[in-house]
């Protein structure tokens, strides 16, 4: 009732001590933090520890992300949670391209991170070989608390606008180059991140 | 590496004991042994299949003779209708029992053909275990069912146990402390499940119920095991440590806020119409069928077979102690459902006379060539020094021979066989895996049913992705 | 703790004997039965089983003895590198039973199981997959785990691990060869 008797004394001079201005895209990364909806990608044992995440205790709701929407047209973190083998490899690729900007993962657990404990031939070692990865939380599962821990680093990133700044110098979102390295008798090590 | 031959031999002029004659080519043979039509992983339409491929998929499961199947009149068998239409379900799918892939052929709403795709969570894990020594072996094995990891790790104990000569002298108390786990671990496992039921079927506040309740029994391994999920506590020998100091009381608090949540699911789910009406006379399958397709755990008790491993083929002490089989009698997926939410009761019961009747004592056996030595002592003793160096770097070897141990998880029948040359590690581990065989049981649950019960009866099998895929 | 004696760890004695059933050799593995039929007679055994109330088939799986030819079988049973161990189950009697035929290398064939026990489809694939045994007469003997067109068997004995070792960043002689 204050600002309506404040705009009806005095006009428009009444309203900067209820109205707040900033840049537009300090709103928008604010907006974008705060109500960043995650696209299901639970895989294994993580994934049970996300929707205990998602559960009454731990409770991302508080983070605006309960709301795990199954197409990944409609999401923005992707989090990706648990071991991708050799056959979910590509299939992992056409669900982060059918995300739309902005768009950002987590690599949530050691297997996605690293590979974790199986350096075989049927793990992917790394997620971060298939899509570029934001932040990465460790743990074989990772509790609740460092899944929020994660997603606050992520989502602190996004208010400050740091991630989108990077992406725009360096290229657009999904830039990943990757070398050929071929069969032979040294191993070369392969150079990640964007070029 | 097979190879695939360029002509097809007519496989009915293969005889299977002609296989033993050493003059057939290898290639020729082989070429018969692709007898189907499919796609390498795919599904064809009915109308493109012969027929004696489509009354081995149904009348080999009824142990019919083709006739008989050919007589099965609930499908319409025409296939000059040419209204099919094929449809590939995840592996990414909102449905949260992992990456499952299916290929559902539809008339209409109505499934005809089912075929789950799997392999996309594939970890190499047996392979793995043959490079991991025995006491690493349970981080392994443990992440298979990771709704259950604690059955996992005692089931692949067991038969490290047996191969080792040692299973009749584990310590009491580390024989009464696996079954505490192992039960509270089916509860958890159980809660899961109605939760994830639940919200398949579209009562979504069910999975954050389910959810607290379990976060009850979380916090309890996390007390005792240090770990939430995965924990590898339960090790060839007995189990890693004691019970800390008043577990006593937790574990009686948790028995007491969980009953009266049970009675609040009957008055959500179990009594009300519309779960009814969603579950009942949905994913039926029969006796029969289950037997011949190996399914173990609440699928096959729910068609009225009272089979459980904890009472048929007792392990730990469960001869001693008293709990109810419980037996469906349709076979449907309601029937599975009321199965999981009785077990959690009966678990229960189990939990209550652990408490009462736990002994004191170790909780692994004192045997140097298996278990390390405690911290302490490493400071003063030389000898166990060496052995903890060894039992940690090595591993203990284990004699030769191959045994096949198997419990019931909240699944089924898990099972682990283990062939040891006499080495430190597994030559071969193997673990089977109730999921894997009972996801054989979709294709027969869900012939004439409708797509939108699909869901339902996925559920309702209860698979982890983990343990089909290892 | 103390450092007397203690039970030793060791081996059973191995059963010298090897007793027959329905025609078979049979030998105890740690208190388990265990049947060693040839290629030939596997599926009448198994037929057999199945009509004295064996009517689960529990497991089907195989083991590669590429690095352990040696290892303990009664007599009368050869060695080859390929073994199928199927493990059948009793209901009515709850007992087990474990039959474990061997199968040459370059002939690694057998009979499928299918018609007496069609929950053996998926294992049977598995093992096809794994090991690269075929089993004739199988609806559908595809790869189940890994993808359609990769190449080899993984849980072969002459397949690596495919360990990819740990690079580390003060390995600078592998810095060196990147520039």
């Amino acid at each position: 009732m204050g600002l309506v008797h404040d705009i009806q004394g005095d006009g428009f001079g009444g309203i900067p001590h209820n109205a707040i201005t900033a840049k537009l895209e300090d709103l928008v990364n604010w907006a974008r933090s705060r109500s960043s909806w995650p696209a299901s990608f639970g895989l294994a044992c993580c994934a049970i520890e996300m929707m205990a995440t998602g559960g009454a205790h731990y409770d991302i709701s508080r983070f605006g992300m309960e709301v795990f929407r199954a197409s990944p047209r409609q999401a923005d973190i992707m989090i990706v949670a648990g071991r991708v083998s050799q056959k979910m490899a590509p299939v992992l690729r056409q669900v982060y391209d059918q995300m739309m900007e902005p768009k950002w993962v987590i690599s949530m657990g050691v297997c996605a991170s690293s590979g974790g404990m199986f350096n075989n031939y049927a793990i992917v070692q790394g997620v971060d070989q298939i899509v570029p990865v934001d932040v990465y939380a460790p743990g074989c599962p990772p509790t609740p608390e460092t899944l929020i821990h994660a997603i606050e680093t992520l989502h602190s990133k996004i208010e400050s606008g740091e991630l989108l700044k990077r992406r725009s110098v360096t290229g657009a979102g999904a830039g990943l180059h990757v070398t050929e390295i071929e069969r032979g008798a040294q191993p070369i090590p392969v150079i990640l991140g964007s070029r | 590496m097979t190879e695939r031959a360029d002509q097809d031999i007519d496989v009915q002029d293969i005889d299977v004991q002609d296989i033993d004659v050493k003059g057939i080519a290898v290639h020729d043979i082989l070429s018969t042994i692709r007898d189907g039509n499919e796609p390498e992983q795919g599904l064809k339409a009915r109308s493109e299949l012969t027929a004696r491929e489509l009354l081995r998929e149904v009348g080999a499961v009824l142990r019919m003779s083709e006739a008989d199947a050919a007589k099965l009149g609930d499908i319409p068998l025409d296939p000059a209708e040419d209204q099919t239409m094929i449809i590939n379900m995840g592996p990414q799918h909102p449905s949260t029992h992992g990456v499952l892939r299916l290929m559902l052929e539809l008339q209409g709403e109505t499934v005809l053909r089912c075929k789950p795709i799997i392999g996309y969570l594939h970890t190499g894990m047996e392979k793995q275990g043959e490079n991991l020594t025995y006491m690493q072996g349970g981080t392994n094995v443990t992440r298979m069912d990771y709704l259950s990891p604690l059955n996992n790790e005692l089931v692949f104990s067991m038969a490290t146990e047996k191969l080792l000569g040692i299973d009749g002298d584990i310590p009491e108390r580390a024989v009464w402390m696996r079954m505490l786990l192992s039960e509270l671990n089916r509860m958890s496992s159980h809660l899961l499940f109605m939760a994830t039921n639940g919200m398949d079927l579209g009562a979504v506040g069910m999975m954050i119920y389910g959810w607290r309740e379990r976060e009850e029994v979380l916090r309890f391994f996390q007390k005792v095991t240090g770990l939430r999920m995965n924990h590898n506590f339960i090790r060839p020998g007995g189990v890693a440590a004691d019970l800390p100091a008043g577990w006593r009381d937790d574990v009686l608090r948790l028995l007491e806020t969980i009953p009266p949540r049970l009675e609040e699911y009957d008055t959500l789910m179990t009594g009300q119409p519309i779960w009814r009406g969603r579950l009942q006379g949905v994913g039926v399958i029969t006796q029969a069928e289950a037997i011949a397709l190996g399914a173990t755990g609440p699928i096959l008790r729910s068609t009225g077979l009272a089979w459980d491993l904890r009472r048929d083929q007792p392990y730990l002490h469960y001869d001693e102690m008293e709990f109810d089989v419980v037996v469906g009698t349709y076979g449907d997926a309601f029937d599975r459902f009321a199965i999981r939410l009785n077990e959690i009761r009966e678990s229960i019961r189990i939990v209550h006379q652990i408490l009462d009747r736990i002994p004191g004592g170790d909780y692994r056996i004192q045997n140097k060539k298996v278990t390390p030595p405690p911290r302490a002592r490493i400071d003063e003793s030389m000898e166990a020094l060496i052995h903890h160096f060894k039992i940690f770097t090595e591993g203990f070897k284990v004699p030769e021979g191959e045994v096949y141990v198997a419990i019931e998880s909240p699944r089924g029948e898990i099972g682990c066989y283990i062939a040891s040359d006499g080495s430190a590690t597994p030559y071969r581990l193997h673990v089977r895996a109730p999921s894997f065989v009972n996801i054989q049981c979709l294709p027969h649950m869900m012939r004439g049913g409708l797509v939108a019960d699909a869901v339902a009866v996925i559920s309702s099998i209860d698979p982890v992705l983990g343990e089909v895929d290892r | 703790m103390s450092d007397t004696a203690e039970p030793e760890v060791v081996a059973p004695p191995p059963t010298t004997e090897p007793s027959m059933l329905h025609g078979v050799p049979l030998s105890d593995s740690r208190g388990q039965r265990v049947l060693h039929p040839t290629r030939a007679g596997y599926l009448k055994l198994v037929r057999t089983l199945l009509d004295d109330t064996f009517t689960m088939c529990a497991d089907l799986t195989a083991v590669d003895y590429l690095t352990f030819p040696g290892r303990s079988l009664p007599e009368g049973v050869e060695p080859e590198r390929f073994e199928v161990v199927v493990n059948l189950l009793s209901i009515e009697r709850r007992e087990r039973i474990r039959i474990r035929v061997q199968l040459p290398a370059d002939d690694a064939i057998i009979a499928t199981l299918f018609d007496l026990y069609p929950g053996s489809e998926a294992m049977e694939r598995e093992v096809f997959d794994m090991f690269g045994i075929s089993f004739s007469d199988h609806p559908d003997l595809t790869r189940i785990l890994m993808p359609e067109d990769w190449e080899g068997h993984p849980l072969r004995k002459d397949y690596d691990q495919g360990r990819i070792p740990v690079q580390f960043s003060t390995d600078f002689a592998a810095k060196e060869r990147a520039q």
